[in-house]
């Protein structure tokens, strides 16, 4: 897939987004920038970690929401300081990032090495394990969190008081979603990336041509917990408070369900996916007959997104491209619900 | 683009190990595996003490036989009902390579169709739901009976509406059952509320038995538990190893397309292992709502157990999940019980050591088969 032209309909759509999201503060309501777009950037970060090992290590990992709840209660034992639930550490907040992140990665290398030998719906199974299992822990472990969770988590100075200054966090985030996406397009351009692409098509060939297949699932998936690793340490700064519940079952499906509606093979699919969820969240209770059942509805555009266009939204926007330019998508246009043990279907 | 692939990545070749090192690695495995298996028993039986810093509950086995086979009979009990509900999820990834996510959803819906069932049949209860002196046999087999026929349904209806037409992609059914798990369980918080409620025991049930071994005196509903556990576990193995279907069902494990080509009706097949792999779902609901409670969220820890004990055991074994079922049994009772009093909170990371332990040494579970 060979781009020839410079102004192609994705590249419009590109710069428009990126310059409707840096002027957003401008002209939409301070509740928009503090609620919506910064939750918006920071969920978008963490699914673009899950859309990462899908499309690239076709791996669909159900613990990114782990590992990001993972930094972010680290970063709330760390930075809090007195009067709350856990260690009360009472570090500077930026300590609490860099050890936040490390232990997050730490949990990262642990998961992904014990699930590297694992693919398809065995990863899936193994990971959503490891989800439900760290929530558990940070539900029953009472030093470090138990069912309340932290409260008082405090952003580092510069960004200040979150309900105070609502854009300096949202600019915060919008730099750090472009810089992860711009590092994630990198890395797979990279002599590892392309290896990972040749696992993720082809693992037995891969390991008969020399290649280490579960170390490089491993480091991809400690990667990709160092990104939503990032998520969480967002998301605690702008909730101020963590608990078990921001990483149960539902908060893992949720991450799912945006990576799936946004598109689980092209990155740019997490912040659309984002986007769509967290309007859908703050304005379906004023649809009558929906009101207070925001998760059936989801469910089943879920449902819909599954059954009718495995590739997300994003996949919709491509196919509307396809039909309008006449033109078909080369070999590598591909989709990923599809892969996993490649079997006759009876 | 060519230059890259010419330099792969930084981590490449991997060499052959030497015999010496196959040897030190050999050693540490089984010095990992006596830290991890031996010492925990020896703490348990000889070195848990009652006082001091790590004073538990109980102290050792050879302190106190009694707690200790309490806790025994804690463990196989909650095994056997780890098993019923493990078995239905093994069966139906065995047959069909679907991850049936909605697993934990039905475990929760067989339970509360069965509660409204037996409220509706007694009559009322106070706002503390029925007491078991209020509710004989038939009032509880009957709701028990039909969740279960209920959840049946609704698994077939699942099967055949939406994941007949994705046979083979099994990221996608997975998905899927996911979909349909999050609606399932948002109308279950509509329709029966987000306060915890239990099934009551009939009162035959809710006694005590003396077991007449160190004067350990248990309760009956757990016995009940158990021996509804080993008559499933005996029925579906009469089932699997001397029936017809049960034949068909081992053969499509291995082999479905070859099974298929044989002429034999795979789809009929696929739906009888759905029914019944979501009625067992269904009546393990019945049962944990009856032995434990019901409440939006439940379904996590029942989908989490279904998972751990198929990991641990192999997916698509029933061997396995009944070992799957006991070892998780066993390290959730023994650690809650046995660690000492101050972190007994703890006991969840062992049951992640379990998994952790058992994938690092077989990726595909104790009795696993690569598919």
């Amino acid at each position: 897939m060979i781009q020839t032209r410079a102004i192609t309909p994705d590249r419009v759509v590109a710069v428009a987004a990126l310059v409707l999201a840096v002027s957003a503060p401008l002209y939409v309501s301070s509740y928009w920038v503090g609620q919506l777009l910064t939750q918006m950037l920071f969920l978008g970060i963490a699914a673009a970690s899950m859309i990462f090992l899908s499309a690239y290590g076709g791996m669909v990992s159900l613990a990114q929401i782990s590992i990001y709840g993972i930094a972010g209660f680290v970063l709330g034992n760390a930075t809090t300081n007195g009067n709350t639930k856990g260690l009360n550490l009472g570090w500077s907040p930026w300590w609490g990032i860099v050890v936040g992140i490390a232990i997050a990665v730490g949990m990262a290398l642990l998961f992904g090495g014990l699930a590297n030998r694992s693919v398809g719906i065995y990863f899936l199974m193994i990971t959503l394990t490891y989800s439900v299992i760290a929530n558990l822990f940070f539900g029953q472990v009472t030093d470090v969190s138990g069912f309340g969770g932290i409260s008082g988590i405090p952003a580092p100075g510069a960004i200040g008081p979150v309900d105070a200054h609502t854009n300096r966090l949202y600019y915060v985030a919008l730099v750090v979603a472009l810089a992860v996406y711009a590092l994630l397009r990198y890395l797979v351009r990279t002599p590892f990336g392309l290896t990972l692409q040749g696992v993720r098509d082809d693992p037995v060939r891969m390991a008969s041509l020399g290649y280490n297949v579960p170390l490089h699932r491993t480091i991809a998936f400690a990667f990709a917990g160092f990104i939503a690793a990032i998520g969480g340490v967002l998301f605690v700064w702008w909730n101020g408070h963590i608990d078990p519940a921001s990483i149960d079952l539902g908060a893992t499906i949720d991450l799912l369900v945006i990576a799936v509606v946004g598109g689980l093979y092209r990155l740019e699919g997490a912040w659309v996916g984002a986007l769509f969820f967290v309007i859908i969240n703050n304005y379906s209770q004023r649809i009558g007959f929906i009101g207070p059942r925001f998760h059936t509805l989801i469910g089943a555009i879920f449902l819909v997104i599954v059954l009718v266009s495995p590739g997300g939204l994003v996949g919709l926007w491509e196919q509307v491209l396809k039909l309008f330019s006449g033109r078909r998508r080369g070999p590598l246009d591909r989709n990923p619900i599809e892969l996993g043990q490649a079997e006759p279907s009876v | 683009m060519d230059s890259a692939l010419r330099r792969p990545g930084a981590v490449r070749k991997r060499r052959a190990l030497t015999a010496a090192q196959v040897r030190v690695l050999r050693i540490a495995g089984w010095v990992l595996l006596a830290v991890l298996a031996v010492l925990p028993l020896l703490w348990v039986l000889f070195f848990a003490p009652t006082t001091g810093k790590f004073a538990t509950s109980f102290g050792s086995a050879v302190h106190d036989p009694k707690d200790f086979l309490i806790t025994v009979l804690n463990s196989v009990t909650a095994a056997g009902l780890y098993f019923v509900v493990a078995s239905g999820f093994t069966l139906i990834f065995g047959l069909m390579r679907v991850v049936n996510m909605a697993h934990g959803v039905f475990f929760l819906l067989g339970g509360y169709v069965a509660l409204r069932l037996q409220r509706d049949m007694v009559g009322g209860g106070s706002s503390f739901g029925l007491q078991s002196s209020q509710v004989n046999l038939t009032h509880w087999i009957v709701p028990a009976l039909a969740g279960t026929a209920i959840v049946a349904a609704s698994g077939l209806v699942m099967q055949q509406l939406v994941l007949r037409w994705t046979q083979g992609q099994d990221l996608r059914q997975a998905l899927i059952t996911i979909a349909i798990s999050i609606i399932l369980a948002d109308q279950m918080l509509a329709h029966f509320g987000g306060i915890a409620e239990d099934i009551a025991w009939p009162r035959n049930f809710d006694t005590f038995t003396n077991v007449h071994v160190s004067g350990v005196i248990y309760t009956t509903t757990r016995l009940v538990i158990l021996g509804i556990a080993i008559g499933i576990g005996l029925l579906l193995w009469v089932w699997l190893k001397r029936t017809r279907t049960g034949m068909v069902i081992r053969a499509g494990v291995d082999d479905r397309a070859m099974v298929s080509a044989l002429g034999i009706n795979i789809q009929l097949t696929f739906a009888i292992a759905f029914v019944v792999g979501s009625a067992l779902a269904g009546l393990g609901g019945v049962i944990g709502g009856s032995f434990a409670s019901l409440a939006p969220g439940v379904d996590a820890n029942w989908l989490l157990y279904s998972l751990v004990v198929v990991i641990i055991g192999g997916m698509g074994s029933l061997g396995g999940a009944a070992i799957g079922a006991l070892l998780l049994g066993f390290t959730s009772n023994f650690s809650a019980a046995y660690l000492p009093a101050n972190y007994t909170y703890y006991s969840i990371i062992f049951t992640f050591v379990l998994v952790a332990f058992v994938l690092a040494v077989r990726p595909l579970g104790l009795f696993g088969r690569p598919a």
